[in-house]
């Protein structure tokens, strides 16, 4: 098998599992989880960065090597998704922006419509933006078309470690989408990445399962090798896996002879 | 309906029958439906509040301890209090900052709020309460106006507790900068609430009890609830606190509802509480409360031990006031003679109870938010 690569964007990455800083017992606990799990991409909401927080500061436990993709996490509108971004650029956080924005603090659901909008906004601005929406083909083909980097579908709602309820509607995006699909939220077990990535999944983001574990760095490696298993099966072409391209008519082929 | 309609109804309802009622068989199915992602309903958290739920605790702790890495992680935010005012023109009967109360009152100037900001600034805190009596004379909107203009240099988040105001005032203060509220009914029951707020503007219930849906209507993304636990029957107190802080979440999706449980321990005006919470309810409250709704906002006051607090941290609580002083200008400024308004029983410095905090397995949150 040649070399896998995920590209977003104009950067390249090997390992397709994306991880995040919240929840953690301590911020000393992220690097090693990062080293552990081979993650190359780590997700900061902007709105929990303090600059003048000195070793307090979250972005100081984050090595250089991992390209930081900060969130709009706390916005309620396209528009303040938007400032958010801009903040962070500014903040030398890098291009990549991961766009949440939530209206429903109940089970964090996220809105597709201001998602939409700021993605169109900020992919304008050289942004490599990966929207976090509800899955939806439609909304996804716009995405597209707005110019994301990736489409992130939510498998559950964030943190509940259900896993991928959205299954059905997920496998619709992967079959249709011009767009990496990086299946966010909800993922609690290894098995769930893996299922994610036999489906075709370009990549899991995974943080609550691990963060909250007794050993993250353990629960990053695990996660990482349920990935790297899930995507080689995808690869495998496992049975069960074609559902629209049938190749051939076993049954009644013959009659065609 | 608002929640007026909501208190009204539960005025017919029989508590000590249903509490009574509750068998063990009925804790353990309300403890399935955690179990099986069902939602809670308000019978659910009655039967979790009952005295057959006392022997259930040990198992609805690892619940609610569960549900709370899973929607908060392990950490715990920490803010801290500023008093700026102690005028006050209200007579609770319970309260040290109370009309009658024959101290001499404080209030900060401009420079001196900013002199109190920076010091908290320096212990590490980002997220500041911000404190006055109910004086609006003394305090007008264009004093605290500026007043959260100027913490707002200093702070990612600015939480207001202060007196009920309209719909268009709380505009004013999430204009400035404020994103937070908080307002404790202090008693759900109606008749209590009327003899111990026998004057000033405070004796009107109804205002009180739906400060919270004006101040949500006005834009602050947090509200903090709570009841005074000594006050009314804790039990049913409990209920309705929780029932109301369901009431904001499902109403105002787009806010975050926490609920806080101050007790009374001494009285500073004099009068003895009557129905005290003991640690074993306090804790089957909090219990009840996480396991009713798993991403509630869950605040400990330094008014709580530094060995019950260190407890607590296990229990589902998610945020820590330290390092506090409860009087005006406590902080920096030292006016003379202040009085606080309840003793703070965890004396310990930001410094000391994040060291707790990290001792306990948790991370101690400075800073959870800002508005861009």
């Amino acid at each position: 098998m040649t070399e896998d690569l995920l590209t977003l964007g104009s950067k390249t990455f090997s390992s397709r599992l994306l991880t995040g800083t919240g929840k953690f017992a301590s911020k000393t606990l992220i690097a090693p989880m990062l080293t552990a799990s081979g993650s190359e991409i780590i997700t900061v909401a902007l709105r929990r960065v303090d600059p003048r927080a000195g070793q307090e500061n979250i972005l100081k436990h984050i090595p250089d090597t991992v390209t930081l993709l900060p969130n709009t996490s706390g916005a309620r509108t396209a528009k303040e998704a938007v400032r958010i971004a801009r903040i962070a650029r500014e903040a030398g956080c890098g291009d990549f922006i991961k766009i949440e924005v939530i209206t429903d603090m109940q089970y964090l659901l996220p809105d597709n419509h201001e998602t939409l909008k700021a993605t169109q906004i900020l992919a304008k601005e050289g942004f490599v933006v990966l929207p976090y929406v509800m899955p939806d083909i439609t909304v996804t083909q716009q995405l597209y078309d707005g110019g994301a980097a990736a489409v992130m579908p939510l498998g559950s709602p964030i943190g509940s470690n259900q896993g991928l309820e959205m299954k059905s509607m997920i496998e619709r995006i992967i079959e249709t989408s011009k767009l990496p699909v990086v299946v966010d939220a909800g993922i609690g077990r290894p098995s769930q990445a893996a299922q994610a990535m036999e489906m075709g999944a370009d990549a899991v983001l995974v943080n609550t399962a691990i963060a909250t574990s007794h050993d993250p760095s353990l629960a990053g490696k695990a996660f990482a090798m349920a990935v790297t298993a899930g995507r080689m099966a995808f690869h495998a072409n496992l049975a069960g896996k074609n559902r629209l391209a049938v190749a051939s008519s076993p049954l009644t082929g013959f009659l065609r002879e | 309906m608002s929640f007026f309609d909501q208190v009204k109804q539960f005025e017919s309802f029989d508590f000590k029958e249903f509490y009574d009622s509750v068998q063990p068989g009925d804790v353990q199915n309300s403890l399935n439906r955690v179990d099986t992602r069902v939602s809670l309903e308000y019978h659910d958290l009655l039967t979790l509040l009952s005295p057959a739920a006392e022997n259930f605790l040990e198992i609805m702790a690892q619940k609610a301890q569960k549900l709370t890495h899973q929607y908060f992680g392990r950490t715990i935010g920490l803010y801290a209090p500023m008093y700026i005012s102690d005028f006050c023109s209200n007579q609770c009967t319970y309260c040290g900052f109370n009309f009658d109360t024959g101290f001499k009152r404080t209030q900060l100037t401009l420079g001196q709020i900013q002199e109190e900001a920076a010091a908290i600034f320096d212990m590490g805190i980002r997220h500041i309460l911000v404190l006055t009596g109910e004086a609006p004379a003394k305090t007008p909107l264009s004093y605290l106006e500026a007043a959260i203009k100027i913490l707002k240099k200093y702070f990612s988040s600015i939480a207001l507790e202060m007196f009920p105001m309209d719909e268009s005032s709380y505009s004013v203060m999430t204009k400035a900068g404020a994103d937070s509220l908080t307002v404790y009914q202090e008693v759900y029951d109606r008749k209590i609430y009327k003899e111990v707020h026998p004057g000033g503007k405070k004796a009107d219930y109804k205002y009180r009890l739906l400060t919270p849906e004006r101040g949500a209507k006005a834009g602050f993304r947090a509200m903090n609830i709570g009841t005074l636990f000594g006050l009314g029957e804790p039990k049913i107190e409990a209920f309705m606190a929780g029932y109301h802080a369901k009431y904001l979440e499902q109403q105002f999706p787009n806010v975050e509802v926490s609920l806080s449980l101050p007790r009374m321990t001494k009285a500073e005006g004099g009068i003895a509480p009557k129905n005290l919470l003991s640690d074993k309810t306090f804790v089957q409250c909090m219990l009840a409360w996480r396991l009713f709704m798993p991403r509630l906002g869950i605040n400990i006051s330094t008014r709580e031990s530094p060995a019950f607090r260190d407890r607590l941290i296990h229990l589902g609580a998610t945020r820590y006031s330290a390092g506090s002083k409860t009087d005006v200008g406590g902080y920096a400024v030292h006016t003379r003679d202040t009085t606080v308004q309840f003793e703070v029983a965890d004396t310990r410095s930001v410094a000391q109870v994040s060291q707790m905090i990290q001792k306990s397995g948790y991370q101690p949150v400075f800073k959870d938010w800002e508005i861009f």
